[in-house]
């Protein structure tokens, strides 16, 4: 059984094509980074899927699933979770609120639950708040509980996102960039960060980056896209090397 | 002393209503002081009902007037047809008991037709936002509006009266002040009701749609239902505010329900702080106090507030009590979770 299979996904924008015939096949546990000069894709594919865009053609399965016309919070109860590009945090906030909302599709109560205060109420809130404390302990950022993320440091709040995206119990994490804008010793830590997290929380990881230090050092695997299609697909050494790679960052090299 | 502890709020509010029903019972407290408590409950019941949408969500409602119309009419002419002896709607079906028994029913009927109403603007808030939803707001406030006047049946543009005689029905099975009973009641459950939504994970989800609703969708929680929900909690409340209103006048009109009525309960939301249930509750206290304080300045009065909000507006634009609540200045013995 595949974990994640995408088959032939196409996304048009009245004229524009962002992805063109896009298949990819995700084993679990393999850890890819998705690369690309600017504007090539990248994140329009994060966005599909997650179900923030319904590609104008194309078939996406998540453990044997079709996810594509799926509303995202259904999407992301069955066990996909993202970080964002430039950081979403609901910033008003507490960092602990936002780790116990994104656990809200999997709160199993309702609004009378909530006003009659029930015992399923009490029970369930217990949960979501002791996984979102456990998170924020195990990302050693219990100290920050109960403050506002826009009031940490950027690479902070990075973190936070980070933590957000696990709470919501994910197979697969999407990051999005989750070096940028981050100094070297920030992006020392991101990297242990993510070797940490694979193997602690056992799930599947996928990035997208521009940082060649995180790709290189991370990533198994390597895709690189260009003006929505898929240029090279191999290991990290193998795509170093490869013209076409050097070609799309550099444009033509003359002899 | 557990006991004590953990309902002191409900105990404390439940003591000072039989104070107040007690009072005005012995005709210690005159009749216009009572009319002002009445609105005050009114009034409270309105202006935290909108805080859902405006505050907590973060969108921009102003046709809150038109749920208030819709629960007003349901829930008197209801009552008109069963309880009182009425040109149109004949003699009264059922008897004075039953007036009593059922005047809360006809009020949550009231509530209940009011956010159906309210899925008028939930559903087209699914993909708008903002400005245009303000608009689509605004338009069902007219139609609801436009609707009643059109309708014969229920006195039109003449609007509709007959409402006394079904508290005076009440009165006659038990002579206590049963509005001002009715009031407090209802008062007291709407303010418990939001607080219950708005500080559980589920409710929060409302919040986490005003501070990013793509980011909230995408972490798992369901905007359209959150929307729905948060949409008709307030607009039925709305309705059971108007209701208890066209009790206590006696008489609604068509006109009482305009984009001005709307304006007042959303000029209460942000005086008192968007986002901050007691500062609902306090500027809706202090909003009706100073409408009766100002009343000997008659049309003036209509100078003298606008200007205090300006002055407001620009010297305190978060409100009186910005997001907070009352409970956050004082220092918490211990955290509850």
């Amino acid at each position: 059984m595949s974990f994640l299979q995408i088959n032939n996904l196409t996304q048009r924008f009245g004229g524009l094509t962002a992805v063109q015939d896009f298949s990819f096949d995700l084993p679990r546990g393999v850890l890819p980074g998705l690369i690309g000069p600017n504007g090539a894709g990248k994140t329009t594919i994060f966005n599909i899927v997650c179900g923030f865009y319904h590609p104008t053609m194309g078939e996406i399965r998540f453990e044997n699933k079709p996810i594509v016309g799926k509303r995202p919070h259904k999407i992301t109860s069955l066990g996909i979770a993202r970080t964002f590009q430039n950081i979403r945090l609901w910033s008003e906030m507490s960092v602990l609120d936002n780790l116990c909302i994104s656990q809200h599709g999997n709160l199993g109560y309702g609004l009378w639950d909530a006003i009659l205060r029930t015992s399923k109420y009490s029970a369930k809130e217990r949960d979501v708040h002791q996984n979102a404390m456990h998170l924020l302990e195990k990302l050693n950022l219990q100290d920050h509980a109960q403050k506002r993320p826009k009031n940490l440091p950027y690479g902070m709040q990075r973190r936070v996102e980070i933590a957000r995206a696990l709470a919501s119990h994910p197979k697969l994490l999407l990051l999005d960039e989750p070096a940028a804008g981050m100094n070297s010793s920030e992006v020392e830590q991101l990297i242990d960060l993510i070797g940490w997290i694979r193997k602690e929380f056992d799930i599947t990881i996928w990035l997208i980056e521009h940082d060649m230090r995180v790709v290189m050092n991370v990533c198994e695997r390597i895709i690189v896209l260009d003006f929505g299609q898929i240029i090279a697909d191999g290991p990290p050494d193998a795509i170093q090397n490869d013209l076409k790679v050097i070609k799309a960052y550099l444009g033509n090299i003359e002899e | 002393m557990h006991f004590l502890r953990k309902y002191q709020y409900w105990i404390l509010y439940i003591l000072f209503s039989l104070l107040i029903v007690f009072g005005a019972h012995q005709e210690w407290v005159d009749a216009y002081i009572q009319l002002v408590i009445m609105y005050i409950g009114i009034n409270i019941i309105l202006s935290s009902s909108l805080n859902i949408v405006n505050g907590y969500m973060g969108e921009f409602s102003c046709g809150h007037a038109g749920f208030i119309a819709v629960g007003a009419y349901v829930t008197s002419v209801l009552n008109v047809w069963l309880f009182a002896s009425d040109r149109i709607f004949g003699p009264a079906i059922l008897g004075e008991y039953w007036a009593l028994i059922l005047f809360p029913v006809t009020l949550l009927a009231g509530g209940l037709i009011a956010s159906l109403v309210g899925l008028l603007v939930a559903i087209p808030s699914f993909n708008t936002r903002g400005d245009y939803l303000a608009i689509i707001t605004l338009a069902v406030n007219y139609i609801v509006k436009s609707a009643i006047e059109n309708m014969q049946v229920i006195g039109g543009a003449r609007g509709f009266m007959g409402m006394r005689k079904v508290v005076n029905a009440m009165q006659d099975v038990w002579d206590i002040p049963w509005m001002m009973v009715f009031i407090l009641i209802f008062t007291g459950l709407t303010v418990w009701i939001i607080w219950r939504f708005v500080s559980s994970t589920y409710g929060k989800g409302i919040i986490a749609i005003r501070e990013d609703e793509v980011a909230a969708e995408i972490m798992s929680v369901n905007t359209r239902g959150m929307k729905m929900t948060a949409f008709m909690l307030s607009s039925g409340l709305a309705g059971i505010a108007g209701g208890l209103f066209a009790h206590v006048l006696g008489y609604i009109n068509p006109g009482s329900f305009t984009i001005m009525k709307s304006t007042e309960v959303m000029v209460m939301v942000y005086l008192g702080g968007m986002g901050s249930l007691s500062g609902s509750v306090i500027s809706a206290v202090l909003f009706t106090i100073l409408l009766e304080l100002l009343r000997p300045l008659q049309v003036f009065k209509w100078v003298v507030i606008p200007l205090m909000l300006i002055l407001l507006m620009m010297f305190r634009p978060e409100g009186i009590m910005g997001n907070r609540e009352i409970s956050d200045f004082f220092p918490q013995k211990s955290k509850r979770n």
